[in-house]
Parts: C-alpha cells; structure tokens; sequence
C-alpha cells in the first residue's frame, strides 16, 4: 500500500508537519512536486489524518492528567450513547475511549491541579448517569512513539 | 506568561490545526507578521512545543488497538527504566505513560488483527522486564479525541 519513500515522509511529517513540502522533499531526497504527489495521495487515502499542536500543558496551567477508567453500573438499562455525549461535553475530558476489559471507557482529564481535578471527578464524572466504579492514575510522564513506520 | 490574544490563538489553531498561518491569520484578524510574531514567541519559550502530523493507523492496516496497564515489579529499584527502554524497542507502541496509582505504567500498543496481536504479545510484550501484572484494555471506539485544552 505505501513504499519505503512514503513511510520516510510520513516519519518526516509526523515529526513536524510544519515543515514546506521543499523541505520535506529535501529531507527524503525528493523533488518538491514528487514529495507534493505523495503528501497528497497520503493525504486522500487518510493515511495523514491531520496535525496536531503540541502545546506544554504545565506552562499553560495544566499541572495534572489524570488517566480515568469508568465501569459503567450494572443495574437498570445504561444508556452508552447518552453517556458518551455527557462524558464528552466536560471540557477538562480531553479523551474518551470505549473499552473493553476491565472498565468500559477509559478517559483521559487535565486539570489545574489536584484539588481541582477532585472537583472535575467528584461534581462532573462521579454525576453522570450510570457511572459505577472508578479509578483514576495520575500522569507521571507521557511519550509519544513513532509507530511502526 | 500568555495574554488573551495568545490564548485566542491557540483556541482556535487548536481546534483546526491544518490552517495555515495566513488562514489563521485573517480569521483571527491579526496580520500575518504579528501572528507569525506571537507564534514564535510561544515556541521559544516553550508553549508551543511543535506542530505534528497525525498518523491513522487504521488506515495504515493496523486495526487493533490495546491499552496495556502494568504494575512493575517492586523489588527491582531500576524496573521502570528498564521496562521503559525495551518498550521504547517495540515498534507497536505507540505511548507511554508512567503513573502514580494502582498501574505503573501503560503502553498503547497497535496491531494489524488478532493473529499479530498474539503474536506480538507473545513474543514482545510478555517479555518485556520486570513485568509483575498486566491488564488488557480493547479499544473498541474513540468517542473524544484529544480536545481542545480548556484554556
């Protein structure tokens, strides 16, 4: 589906999607109209969904992530689609992910500091319709790899 | 350390990464030289770490997604940072984040179906160092996807 040049872009773009097509044709060893076709293609097949800022959240104010895992309470009917929208619109909820193990979704919140993560569990999440059990983690360091390119 | 424009600018750029800065710019109805100012200013002092390409593996034929939660051995003082690093070797993990709680560290580790998933559990993660309990967590959907700080 993609050769050895397309994953060197991809490595490229990932890394930093700021760079000119140029620069990164001159990173690969490509012309800048030959890397443009490939960054296109990747582009139209989805394969390059997008770019993202990486912002750091301590500066900005945001001294704690904290990893929640919610179990989804038992009893009665649980509606899924209605706690995802309400997960959702808590803006300190940054990601939430339906699981399947041990909990049933996994979220991901920043928060100022601890007390006020506190507050975000206690008056946002522990208040939605149908949560059950919960656990939370707090983030110590976070890495993000490559990926098999 | 950020006045209103600032965060303004990063709302927004946040929202829709792909614009570029003269797109930005006319939204935000500052001139591209004072955008581009602002910008650089929150590179150097370190708030705007980088700008990213975002790889959709699914589409890359990697359709397994597993969270994978660790609790480390407690006897060995160096367990974090040597389970970290042979991590770091496996190709397939995508994150890793160490915590302060009951896990000690979770890897996101991608696949391309079932069959290599239990190939590379096997013959990758199951050997990685120090490894004293593991939990599976099958990504079944993303609902949110890294939102918009709440700045």
């Amino acid at each position: 589906m993609i050769d050895d040049l397309d994953r060197a872009i991809l490595q490229v773009v990932q890394a930093n999607a700021a760079l000119s097509t140029t620069a990164v044709g001159r990173a690969v060893g490509l012309s800048q109209a030959a890397t443009w076709r490939r960054l296109d293609r990747l582009r139209r097949e989805g394969i390059l969904a997008g770019r993202e800022l990486v912002l750091d959240l301590e500066t900005l104010g945001f001294g704690v992530t904290v990893f929640v895992g919610v179990k989804l309470a038992t009893k009665g009917r649980v509606d899924l689609e209605g706690f995802e929208r309400a997960v959702s619109a808590i803006p300190e909820v940054r990601r939430v992910q339906h699981v399947l193990g041990r909990y049933d979704y996994r979220l991901r919140v920043v928060a100022r500091d601890l007390s006020d993560f506190e507050r975000v569990l206690r008056r946002r999440i522990m208040g939605l319709p149908g949560v059950g059990e919960v656990e939370a983690n707090v983030m110590l360091s976070e890495e993000r790899r490559p990926g098999p390119l | 350390m950020l006045d209103a424009t600032d965060s303004a600018i990063l709302r927004r750029w946040q929202a829709e990464p792909d614009l570029q800065v003269t797109e930005l710019a006319l939204e935000m109805g500052l001139s591209q030289s004072v955008l581009s100012r602002r910008i650089d200013r929150m590179r150097e002092n370190g708030v705007l770490k980088g700008v990213q390409g975002v790889i959709d593996w699914s589409a890359l034929g990697y359709g397994v997604e597993v969270s994978l939660r660790f609790t480390l051995d407690k006897g060995e003082p160096r367990a974090l940072d040597l389970f970290v690093a042979a991590a770091r070797e496996v190709p397939e993990v995508t994150e890793i984040q160490t915590f302060l709680g009951r896990v000690d560290v979770r890897l996101a580790v991608i696949a391309r179906d079932l069959a290599h998933w239990r190939q590379l559990y096997g013959e990758r993660i199951l050997t990685l160092p120090h490894i004293s309990e593991i939990e599976a967590l099958l990504h079944v959907a993303q609902v949110k996807t890294d939102a918009v700080l709440p700045l």
